[in-house]
């Protein structure tokens, strides 16, 4: 399953609804495209909820990554949301769980943003 | 599954999907469990990846070989490609603070945490990967299952 994103706004704040793979190629391009859009049209509060994405693989890390410093660059804020167990345990290897902010639930991810 | 399968693929992204669509099978038709087959799939296709983009840098004259094998004890995974060899001391720690932040490198690490070894060989000729994983519910498991 190819991966599909789509973006809706709550608050002030951008949620980007990901689902299927975000894998080396079109998941990968198709993520930094859209964040890359979202920051270039001024939306700096951006939630990925990952909550149906069953799958990425190192590229796929590499792009939540640069989502991440890209956004923190140009003075926004990403925070990552719903993470199923696989993308989950990815972050934990990698280490990366603890750099990125992550929330279980969307009104309170929302909120979090200062 | 026979003893031994290989393929011969082209250096396309493609080939990556495939890569990870046969180890899928494989491994769930040598009996893996669910979260095993994800780690072998995941790490052959990280081997896949390394042999595309960076051994064979997608040239339409070089292939990648994929070889599956299954020993007494191992599923054993050989990904060869024909690019120059990777240099292993290039590659940095993933893990340390200052890398964490950047966007690749985190391959081969994928590879050793999902597999029981992994052996790399660089050559001018190319980088061999070998993936391996102790095939359980044989004897092994049966003597843990019994305790």
């Amino acid at each position: 399953m190819s991966m599909k994103l789509s973006t809706r706004q709550v608050d002030g704040v951008t949620i980007v609804d990901a689902s299927g793979r975000i894998t080396l190629g079109e998941g990968s391009v198709l993520m930094r495209d859209t964040v890359r859009d979202l920051l270039a049209k001024g939306n700096k509060k951006i939630i990925l909820n990952l909550g149906d994405v069953n799958y990425i693989d190192s590229s796929g890390i590499g792009e939540l990554v640069s989502a991440y410093t890209t956004t923190k660059n140009q003075g926004g804020e990403l925070k990552l949301l719903h993470l199923t167990k696989k993308v989950h345990d990815l972050l934990q290897i990698t280490k990366l769980y603890t750099v990125f902010d992550v929330k279980d639930d969307e009104a309170a991810a929302v909120k979090a943003f200062k | 599954m026979e003893q031994t399968v290989s393929y011969t693929l082209d250096s396309t992204l493609e080939t990556v999907d495939h890569a990870e669509e046969k180890a899928t099978r494989i491994a769930t038709e040598l009996g893996f469990g669910e979260d095993e087959v994800m780690q072998i799939s995941m790490a052959v296709r990280e081997g896949a990846v390394n042999a595309v983009l960076h051994g064979n840098a997608y040239a339409p004259d070089k292939k990648v070989i994929l070889a599956f094998e299954r020993t007494s004890e191992d599923l054993v995974i050989t990904i060869r490609d024909q690019g120059k060899g990777i240099d292993l001391s290039g590659i940095p720690n993933p893990l340390a603070p200052e890398n964490l932040l950047k966007t690749s490198g985190r391959g081969i690490f994928l590879m050793r945490s999902f597999m029981d070894a992994v052996e790399i060989r660089p050559s001018q000729t190319g980088t061999e990967i070998k993936l391996i994983k102790h095939v359980r519910g044989s004897s092994a498991a049966g003597k843990e299952g019994s305790q």
